[in-house]
């Protein structure tokens, strides 16, 4: 086909490739664009040339080993659904704009590291859209049959206008908007388209090939199993071969994630979590399906061509060995797409990271600050176009230089490699909130040094200088530093031998320098915000320390300049509602400084958001003497509450003792009550007596001489027992108010026990009691002899009372004990029930046993008694186990 | 017929006026010192009206009203009390457990002789 020809077709396919992204981006909303299929294919940005073509190379010459490449992702997408989601989440949170973004501000929005990310995914991506180039350039080569004329100068090769082309493309839907954090759904459904073309054209070859050039697949294989080294081709090979599929499957399992253009279509480029659902299963099916005729193809093209030189393209050599151009043009098509979706999303995905991690923050800053908002977004706009013009052409040179000695193979691997880097700062700070910027960076450095030394270098120097004398003898000639073998270890291919050495390192660093150096409160805040994502609101909005100040005025003006005047109002006018405060609030909080800094990420980056906040907040590090004084303070609140809790206790403690002596006060309130009671009804008792009397007789003129007598006896019974309760209450109320003085003088008390059996002998003669002094030896103390004797005639009297007519006997006697005059008084009467013992000093306690009359007792004699008794310091009581009658003791002290 | 009463009260003075009294007016006596023995009078007769003091040694005039008012052949019997308890919850208590009337000391005894009059006619 004429050259010419294929231009035309190139151009008419780019047309329409343009067309498509352009209605998707008209209809943003539209279901066409936004749903998991679209996701799915979109995903396949995967398989680029390397894929179309590379495989087949591969399959040729070493047999099964393209495979290790699809597995690794076939084994990942399971885990997407906790992964993925997980990274997508955190980056919908932070408006994450690329992976640079993303492990920057895991790192506590560390700009050096945005940077470095940034160096390594260009390093990795360079020589890898160089590869589509390559591709491209060869099969356009193939296609046209122009394979005698070798451009000299750029500007005949029509490889560099093809990159031009695809430059322009990426530069115009790529930067459509200055937040890069919005999606790009145009490019998103070209992709998708050219996943599905791509995909249909190779499974269309595959089925010519096999079916109609060969008679199916057991035709094929019965056909190359006769051939020389047939079962290498079919084998894993020997245990060293094991350990590359490892390496190989491992690699690309994490790079799957890793690549920007992955990360830009699975990550930033995801509508919905749910999406991932679909894909999990879907994607590794696309791959499946893709590679069911490579194996097939490459041994077709063997038994067709006899050598394998142009595996690559036996896709295309084939149909055109057999005549038919139409299927080279749809499989060179196939292979066009997949070269511009890797090369549009990767551009895309660099060219953000150069603008928002490496020019925006190591240089243009100073001029944003001073610009105005449509020339700022002019600004972003031409850095992020100029860098994908750059990125693109810088490819190329990386072509013209190097690729065209090297097998698509092999430069996708040095890509996958250098990589792989970001690897272990990238997921184990996922899950491990201790991993630290320095660990990240030390790692990252480390690992991409030892890649280059072990991968890149050997190549570039043998292009260089001609000659393989490094990767023969190692540096300086030492054995242990050969760059293949490195340290002895030569039986893996040279990129898994890179990978392995340079996780290795990486590795090492990272959790080495991570447990040695802690990171600064920013970093270890967004450490726990990555690890502890669910709980993310939380901790952005709580968490940060941050002492400072800022006014809402000034960030205000710096989110105008990015975001244009109407969408910072609007923003600042949806957070304060948010969080509920005044709309005209004057000073700004952490919490609009976060919410400022995640605003301006998607248009310059975290770290130069970061950068540009804190140009107008008067942010004050936090010193240690500070924080020193914050525990202080919360020290001193655990002291105070301390405190707080012990007069807590006091006061509870008081409160009880309050309340006992009030139930106390109650208490005897109610005592009082009853005492009042019992002495009214006691009062009551003899005035009813004279009362009854003095009207009976009053109203009975009749009334008989010897009865009216008896009445006016009763009158004056009466009354003396009236007489005789006042005084015993007034006495009563003397000593339990404590108002009664004794009159202590030495005296004997014998004699006072005479004076006491003296005063009562007539009512005990009358009653024919006999009373007997028993200890006649004279003993003096001090007392108050009044008091004492009214005791002695009250026990006394109480003892005649409840003696038997004539036959009672009542013995007085007392005992020296230690300091203590002991004196009892007992009778051979009824006795007291046991169940009265502690009753009967009681006042206005009566005993149900007694036999005499009423009049007699007042019912406060003995509680008068126990007064007295306890007035000397003495003691009183009833003594038990008394066979007859009742004995009282009571007890006088001495010194 | 001769109208009879049970005097209870463990103050003998009392007492006296009561029974002088109430002789006089025709009446047949009875007298217990507490309610023991008044008990042992009710088993050999039937007065119409017992009057019933509260406080007293052994059984009280509560527990007396109450075996009388829960005794089939006694609980026709009207029941006086007349006692110094003079408080508002004391009348309560002695009417709620069934007296048929409630008087207190000090007393007018022909108040009484009127009340008890009024109550067994």
């Amino acid at each position: 086909m004429n050259s010419y020809a294929v231009i035309i077709i190139i151009i008419i396919y780019l047309a329409m490739l343009f067309y498509i992204a352009f209605l998707a981006e008209k209809k943003r909303q539209s279901k066409w664009v936004n749903n998991p299929y679209v996701y799915t294919l979109s995903l396949a940005v995967y398989c680029s040339a390397w894929t179309y073509y590379g495989s087949l190379g591969i399959a040729a010459n070493s047999g099964i080993h393209f495979l290790p490449i699809y597995l690794g992702p076939v084994i990942a997408a399971p885990l997407w659904i906790v992964v993925l989601r997980k990274i997508i989440r955190i980056s919908k949170q932070h408006k994450i704009s690329s992976i640079a973004d993303f492990i920057s501000l895991r790192y506590g929005n560390n700009r050096f590291l945005g940077a470095l990310v940034t160096v390594i995914c260009l390093f990795g991506t360079l020589p890898y859209i160089s590869l589509q180039l390559k591709a491209v350039s060869e099969t356009f080569e193939i296609i046209s049959g122009d394979n005698s004329y070798v451009s000299t100068t750029v500007i005949d090769d029509s490889t560099f206008y093809i990159a031009l082309l695809l430059a322009i493309f990426a530069a115009f839907f790529g930067t459509q908007n200055t937040d890069a954090s919005e999606k790009h759904k145009g490019i998103v459904a070209t992709v998708a388209l050219e996943s599905m073309l791509k995909l249909l054209f190779f499974l269309a070859i595959g089925t010519y090939i096999t079916f109609y050039l060969f008679d199916g697949t057991s035709d094929i294989y019965e056909k190359i199993s006769v051939t020389d080294n047939f079962k290498e081709l079919t084998t894993l090979g020997k245990v060293e071969d094991g350990f590359n599929w490892f390496f190989m499957i491992a690699l690309s399992f994490m790079v799957v994630f890793l690549l920007p253009r992955q990360f830009q279509v699975a990550v930033l480029e995801n509508n919905r979590e749910k999406h991932l659902k679909k894909a999990i299963w879907l994607f590794p099916l696309y791959l499946l399906l893709f590679n069911i005729f490579v194996i097939f193809i490459a041994w077709a093209g063997k038994l067709t061509f006899g050598s394998t030189e142009n595996a690559e393209y036996y896709t295309l050599l084939l149909p055109l060995e057999h005549g038919n151009t139409f299927l080279a043009t749809l499989v060179f098509l196939g292979g066009f797409s997949a070269v511009i979706s890797m090369v549009v999303v990767s551009t895309l995905a660099l060219s953000t990271m150069v603008s928002n991690n490496l020019v925006i923050p190591y240089g243009f800053l100073d001029k944003f600050i001073k610009n105005q908002p449509e020339r700022n977004s002019k600004y972003i706009k031409t850095i992020r176009r100029v860098s994908i013009f750059t990125i693109i052409i810088a490819a190329y040179f990386f072509y013209v230089i190097f690729s065209k000695a090297l097998s698509l193979y092999s430069i996708g691997l040095i890509s996958f490699v250098i990589i792989s880097q970001l690897a272990p700062s990238f997921f184990i700070g996922l899950y491990w909130n201790r991993g630290s910027s320095k660990g990240a960076i030390i790692g990252m450095i480390v690992g991409f040094c030892v890649a280059i030394y072990t991968l890149v270098l050997p190549f570039t120097l043998e292009a260089y200088t001609g000659t393989d004398d490094f990767r023969q003898y190692g540096l300086l000639g030492i054995e242990a530093l050969k760059p293949y073998a490195l340290f002895g270890i030569d039986f893996l291919s040279p990129p898994a031998h890179a990978f392995f050495w340079s996780i290795t390192f990486n590795l090492f660093s990272y959790l080495m320098f991570s447990l040695m150096s802690k990171g600064n409160y920013r970093e270890r805040n967004y450490a726990e915000m990555f690890v502890d994502s669910k709980n993310f609101t939380n901790l952005q909005d709580n968490a940060l320390v941050w002492k400072g100040e800022a006014y809402v005025a000034d960030i205000k003006n710096v989110l105008a300049r990015f975001l244009g005047e109407k969408r910072a109002t609007r923003a600042l006018k949806i957070f304060f509602t948010k969080y509920k405060l005044s709309q005209d609030t004057q000073l700004a909080d952490a919490r609009l400084i976060n919410f400022s800094e995640k605003l301006l990420t998607g248009s310059i980056g975290s770290a130069s958001a970061k950068i540009l906040i804190a140009s107008v907040v008067k942010e004050e590090q936090i010193s240690l003497v500070e924080v020193l004084k914050i525990l202080e303070e919360s020290k001193e609140n655990i002291v105070s509450n301390k405190v707080l809790l012990e007069k807590s206790n006091e006061l509870s403690q008081l409160t009880s003792q309050l309340k006992e002596a009030n139930e106390e006060l109650i208490d005897k309130d109610k005592q009082k009550d009853e005492f009042l009671d019992t002495v009214a009804h006691e009062l009551k008792t003899p005035i009813t007596g004279i009362r009854a009397a003095a009207e009976v007789i009053l109203d009975d003129e009749e009334m008989p001489k010897e009865i009216k007598a008896q009445f006016l006896k009763n009158i004056l019974q009466d009354s003396d027992r009236l007489g005789r309760l006042i005084n015993n209450i007034l006495d009563f109320e003397k000593l339990e108010t404590g108002g009664l003085h004794l009159d202590l003088q030495p005296q004997d008390i014998q004699k006072t026990i005479g004076k006491a059996i003296a005063s009562v002998s007539q009512i005990a003669a009358k009653k024919e009691v006999l009373i007997v002094n028993n200890n006649m030896h004279p003993f003096v103390i001090n007392y108050d002899e009044d008091r004492i004797l009214q005791v002695l005639t009250n026990l006394l009297s109480n003892a005649i009372k409840f003696c038997e007519t004539k036959t009672g006997k009542i013995i007085v006697d007392y005992k020296i004990g230690n300091q203590v005059v002991e004196i009892s008084v007992a009778d051979n009467g009824k006795g007291i029930p046991e169940e009265d013992f502690i009753y009967i000093f009681d006042k206005f306690y009566q005993s149900k046993n007694q036999n005499t009359r009423k009049p007699e007792g007042s019912g406060l004699g003995l509680a008068i008694t126990k007064q007295i008794v306890e007035k000397h310091k003495g003691k009183i009581w009833a003594k038990k186990d008394i066979k007859n009658g009742a004995t009282l003791v009571f007890t006088i002290p001495f010194e | 017929m001769k109208k009879k009463i049970l005097i209870v009260d463990d103050e003998p003075n009392i007492v006296m006026s009561l029974e002088y009294t109430f002789k006089k007016q025709g009446f047949e006596v009875f007298i217990a010192r507490d309610g023991s023995e008044a008990l042992e009078i009710l088993k050999h007769h039937t007065p119409n009206v017992v009057l019933l003091d509260i406080m007293m040694p052994n059984v009280d005039g509560y527990q007396t009203l109450t075996f009388i008012k829960e005794t089939e052949s006694l609980k026709h019997i009207k029941v006086v009390f007349l006692t110094a308890k003079n408080k508002a919850s004391d009348v309560e208590k002695g009417l709620s457990l069934g007296a048929d009337k409630y008087l207190t000391k000090p007393f007018s005894v022909k108040k009484i002789v009127s009340e008890i009059q009024e109550l067994v006619t």
